[in-house]
């Protein structure tokens, strides 16, 4: 059991599947991406699309380059006959925090979550920068990595990090990869030169594609479909102004009240898994959520190892409840951010039943 | 805490924009804070009230704002509380509403803000609809290319005479002049002026189909403390569902798809009506083209398959018909795409809420708001009352 429950119904994740995440997969449709991650979730539960109470993916039309871009991928679901199902356009993350609240309801017992993106069809710093204030912003074109850079130099001017520590971020990231066959970045990566200083090559997250998905149950129904359920004790997310002026770039405020929110700081953690696609970002996560070095952060590689958009969030929330599945953790946190600097960011807290 | 079954969510606010071509005068910003601070006043509620947000609209090409809720949480009061997106295509403004309401039902919020919007005179939806795909038709130009064949089709299998789509068309403008937030108010509106104009998609005349509006609509749902407060009569949710379907499929039924019959047969059974024809007061229903009135009453269950036209021929959806349909004026006379799923739902709520002002349909006690989206596949309703339900 939880051991603490603070909702209606415990809810736990039962299954999580992810794809190679790659460079490029021109061959591949988004649709064709999907599918087999999906048919990986479903064959690990027994469970067929026709049998989950509540479907919800996240995605985004400004990656595809079309409109309703994620009406293709639900064909691929196989919805039919007709389903239950919603889409945020969001990190999968908050897909999954949707079917949640829909589990709360008890409107469904089970629910398959999944999100998707490819980078590579076009230049996804430009791309993002569509994300930014549409008049007084956007029109300036700031890329993501000039605007995480800015965030680093303001670290690092508040004496809270320096280049090299950075470096070891970067370093121990693809280093906890090598034993991740997902990951699109393994092992020893060169830091390379200044992408925007203070920000290497290697302080940077890896562009790329891919899919993941997870299944949530409640109650019985979690039990009879995972041998070690990882419960959702806690998850909630905030969203923070978003001009940089008004913010503090060395803080997240938002992390903290929705981890407060989720119960995180009501007993310790011994794993995290913090979507930072930038080295300078799991720095201010770490400080938000006060993580000693006692906890083991981001052991799959984390968003610096892949980062495929739209996905790296729930990708997060999987990777912790996988370790739970198979007995490496009892209770850890899972956290996913969107918009520029850390807007926005989710924290869920995953615990095991203890023996 | 309590596991005794969901909350009961209450619509204690609702507020909308002047819908019109183009709001030049606001920044798409400015455009969501007008419905939202509306929703509050008619809620007499400040912007601390609300626990958290939940916005939605149709495809980002159409400002040209990727995720705009990033840069909208200042404007709507978001800043420290949960935000959500939600995207289901056409269908959107109703699942925003949907998940809104989930939240207050779970007991995981008490009060939230759910508001929808399209400012479309930033970009040209038609053509940002009709964004070249391979393997698929290279030009559906616009909604109206992919959906005129599928009224064909409902022509030909119910035999309907072809006067049917402009009696609606005409209907719902009329309709529309009773409603100060509209965007369409053609004064000098008669059948044959309807009749007479340009056939675009045939056969879809000009005046059979939707125009294109900047608008924004907000609502406050809350629980049952919080209707309690509330200064004004809430309207209640009895029931309320989602169900998609692929896009394309050899068993698909364009013309009555499957996901809309299961999403409203899921509706009636949470609200317990058995026969919706002579128990539901008014309908907002999705109608981009006014054929779609009579496909849509046969496939929310109000009309025998083949029969819907009749209703619509006799009157039965005029304002004073004994099933009003749209007597906002509808998604023919008002359409900021991703606002129009929620303009419906919300229009539901005023007429149980005896709120709609000169489009009142005299003593509603339940009504229903509908939505679709996609290649007709994405579908969301919900059915409101006046009075709070019993279960």
């Amino acid at each position: 059991m939880p051991t603490t429950s603070r909702y209606a119904r415990d809810v736990a994740v039962v299954a999580f599947a992810q794809s190679d995440h790659l460079r490029r997969t021109d061959e591949l449709s988004e649709v064709e991406m999907v599918m087999p991650v999906l048919h990986e979730v479903l064959a690990a539960t027994g469970l067929k699309a026709g049998e989950i109470g509540f479907t919800c993916s996240g995605s985004s039309d400004y990656l595809a380059g079309r409109a309703f871009s994620f009406t293709m991928t639900l064909d691929g679901v196989g919805a039919w006959p007709p389903i239950s199902e919603s889409h945020v356009e969001m990190d999968g993350a908050w897909a999954l925090y949707e079917a949640w609240v829909k589990i709360q309801t008890g409107e469904a017992d089970t629910a398959l979550v999944y999100a998707y993106g490819k980078s590579s069809p076009g230049s996804v710093r430009d791309v993002l920068t569509r994300q930014l204030d549409p008049y007084y912003l956007a029109p300036l074109w700031p890329d993501s990595v000039a605007l995480a850079a800015l965030q680093a130099r303001a670290l690092i001017d508040a004496g809270q990090t320096d280049e090299a520590a950075l470096a070891a971020v970067g370093a121990r990231s693809r280093a906890a990869a090598r034993h991740n066959p997902h990951a699109q970045l393994r092992g020893s990566v060169a830091q390379g030169d200044y992408q925007v200083a203070p920000l290497r090559t290697g302080d940077c997250p890896p562009v790329g594609d891919g899919a993941a998905a997870v299944i949530l149950a409640a109650g019985d129904s979690a039990r009879r479909l995972c041998e070690r359920p990882a419960w959702i004790t806690g998850i909630d997310h905030r969203i923070e102004a978003h001009g940089l002026g008004l913010r503090d770039l060395t803080d997240s405020p938002s992390t903290r009240l929705a981890a407060e929110r989720a119960g995180f700081f009501d007993a310790p953690v011994d794993t995290a898994e913090l979507h930072a696609p930038f080295s300078s970002q799991e720095v201010v996560l770490r400080k938000a959520l006060g993580l000693g070095d006692e906890v083991t952060v981001n052991p799959s590689g984390g968003a610096l190892a892949a980062n495929p958009m739209m996905a790296a969030g729930l990708i997060r929330i999987g990777e912790a409840a996988a370790r739970i599945h198979r007995g490496a953790s009892d209770r850890a946190v899972a956290h996913a951010t969107s918009g520029p600097c850390l807007q926005q960011n989710l924290v869920a807290v995953l615990e095991g039943d203890r023996a | 805490m309590s596991t005794s079954g969901k909350e009961p969510v209450a619509v204690v606010g609702v507020g909308q924009t002047k819908h019109v071509a183009a709001r030049h005068d606001v920044s798409i910003a400015g455009l969501v804070r007008e419905a939202a601070v509306r929703a509050l006043a008619d809620a007499e509620l400040t912007w601390a009230d609300i626990d958290a947000v939940v916005i939605g609209k149709a495809p980002d090409f159409f400002e040209g704002v990727m995720m705009p809720e990033l840069y909208l949480a200042d404007a709507l009061g978001a800043v420290g509380k949960p935000m959500l997106r939600v995207h289901t295509a056409g269908s959107v403004g109703g699942s925003t509403a949907l998940v809104a309401s989930g939240l207050v039902a779970a007991r995981v919020h008490r009060t939230v803000l759910t508001l929808a919007f399209e400012k479309q005179s930033e970009s040209n939806a038609m053509w940002g609809l009709s964004l070249p795909v391979p393997f698929q038709q290279p030009l559906l130009a616009g909604a109206g290319g992919f959906f005129a064949p599928h009224v064909r089709a409902y022509m030909r299998r119910t035999g309907a005479p072809d006067t049917v789509g402009s009696l609606v068309a005409y209907k719902d403008r009329r309709n529309a002049l009773k409603n100060p937030y509209a965007h369409l108010h053609e004064h000098d509106i008669t059948l044959e002026k309807v009749q007479a104009s340009p056939m675009l998609w045939d056969p879809i005349r000009y005046s059979e189909t939707c125009p294109s509006s900047d608008g924004a609509c907000a609502m406050v749902l809350t629980d049952r403390a919080g209707a309690a407060r509330a200064p004004k009569a809430p309207a209640w949710l009895h029931g309320g569902a989602m169900r998609s379907e692929p896009t394309l499929f050899a068993g698909k039924d364009f013309v009555s798809p499957q996901a809309g019959k299961d999403c409203a047969a899921d509706v009636y059974r949470q609200a317990g009506i058995t026969d919706p024809r002579r128990e539901i007061d008014a309908v907002e229903m999705y109608v981009p083209f006014s054929w779609y009135e009579p496909m849509w009453l046969e496939n929310l269950g109000f009309a025998e398959e083949g029969e819907g036209w009749k209703l619509t021929e006799a009157g039965v959806t005029e304002l004073d018909g004994d099933l009003p349909v749209n007597p906002s004026g509808g998604v023919l006379s008002t359409n900021p795409i991703g606002a129009s799923g929620m303009i419906r739902f919300a229009e539901a709520a005023l007429q149980v809420r005896g709120r709609a002002g000169e489009h009142q349909v005299p003593n509603a006690r339940r009504a229903m708001g509908h939505a679709y989206g996609g290649g007709a596949q994405f579908f969301s309703m919900w059915l409101v009352g006046a009075e709070p339900p019993t279960s």
